[in-house]
């Protein structure tokens, strides 16, 4: 499934511990195109010999592939309930799930959130962020590499969507493969750690070109790993030009309150 | 070609095919003799892998016999400040005039089915 890195094609995923079964779109087609009728049709005068005239329909229809059609429904449903919806994505170990614990218990009381999030295996990130007192619903992948549109719009369905104003996507620790599938969330959010060295953006340019907010973590952590501050910034500014950018320490509370600034006025989109 | 490499192409073939064979029969048409699609290099589908797929998939579709036409674009952003386009050569989208990143990529991620011959 995953074109970026070759691991398995989607198999056997579970929500909240739950294996779950294949599903199927309504209109029974696995690979699902746009249902849209077709542009000018015109028939050129046949070649002698053909029994029947070729006719020749210009048609300039896209091709969504699967994982698009799904990202297309949620961002559907999204719209209609006025939910804002975040794709988080960094390396493993960054600091998401650090970072989206302290956002919940800062927004607590102003925003109704919900995290979705994506691993491997076991319900560890989950238990964490189940602290906060927000409802998490947990997607282990088995042995897939990011989070597909379809894995979403399945876990939605253990939520209250109705009662919620923001719902953060917490996507499997990866900078490559994520950047190429589409959840349907209005704002992707890169987190790049003071620890990972400040050349990563250019590194992997696709996953902080996409993102709508930029977050520098572990700030705390930037004297004793000899981070290079200005460099880091001036890279991102690069690999992210429309991309807020923040600057955070979830141990100390440095930049949190800027941060849930920035998401409590975020809008549906 | 290895088969992990393709599986993305056979699931936007299988998208193709589907929107071909119908809008074929929305026409009246029992037969395709060419499709023809545009991809984008930044699309993230290789023309390669596209052929292939359609090869392998084409066999019970009303295109079993048709023959499949790729026009590749090459991506282009616009610079806001040159308030000129140019054509993308790295993965940030430098202009080469003034050096600034453009964020408004114009062309180069196209996926799309162009027309059909039909009868």
């Amino acid at each position: 499934m995953c074109q970026e890195c070759g691991c398995s094609q989607k198999g056997p995923y579970k929500i909240d511990g739950q294996p779950v079964g294949e599903v199927v779109l309504s209109g029974g087609q696995h690979a699902m195109v746009e249902d849209k009728p077709a542009g000018h049709v015109h028939t050129h005068s046949h070649a002698p010999g053909h029994a029947h005239p070729h006719v020749h329909l210009d048609l300039n229809l896209p091709v969504l592939a699967q994982n698009d059609r799904f990202a297309e429904r949620n961002r559907g449903a999204f719209q209609a309930l006025g939910l804002v919806v975040l794709n988080v994505v960094s390396s493993p170990g960054a600091g998401k799930t650090t970072l989206l614990r302290k956002t919940l218990e800062t927004l607590k009381g102003r925003r109704r959130a919900a995290v979705i999030v994506g691993d491997l295996a076991t319900e560890n990130d989950a238990d964490r962020l189940r602290t906060t007192g927000a409802p998490v619903v947990q997607v282990t992948t088995g042995t897939l590499c990011h989070l597909e549109a379809e894995m979403i719009s399945r876990a939605l369905a253990k939520l209250d969507l109705k009662n919620l104003d923001l719902l953060i996507i917490e996507n499997v620790g990866n900078l490559v493969c994520p950047a190429s599938f589409d959840l349907g969330e209005g704002t992707r959010v890169a987190l790049l750690s003071t620890t990972e060295g400040e050349d990563k953006p250019l590194k992997y340019p696709p996953i902080f070109q996409n993102a709508d907010a930029v977050i520098l973590t572990k700030t705390d952590l930037a004297e004793a790993v000899e981070f290079n501050r200005a460099a880091a910034l001036a890279n991102l500014r690069q690999a992210s030009p429309k991309a807020r950018l923040f600057e955070t320490s979830a141990k100390t509370g440095t930049g949190i309150s800027e941060w849930c600034d920035y998401l409590a006025g975020l809008r549906t989109r | 070609m290895p088969a992990a490499d393709i599986v993305h192409e056979v699931s936007i073939m299988q998208s193709t095919l589907a929107l071909a064979e119908q809008q074929a029969r929305q026409s009246g048409a029992a037969a395709i003799h060419s499709l023809r699609m545009r991809i984008g290099t930044l699309s993230g589908v290789v023309a390669e892998a596209l052929q292939f797929a359609f090869q392998a998939l084409k066999a019970d579709t009303l295109a079993a016999g048709a023959t499949l036409e790729v026009e590749e674009v090459r991506p282009a952003c616009w610079c806001g400040e040159c308030r000129a386009e140019f054509e993308v050569t790295d993965f940030l989208y430098e202009c080469p005039h003034c050096h600034r990143p453009s964020v408004d990529l114009r062309r180069g991620r196209e996926l799309a089915l162009v027309s059909l011959e039909v009868s």
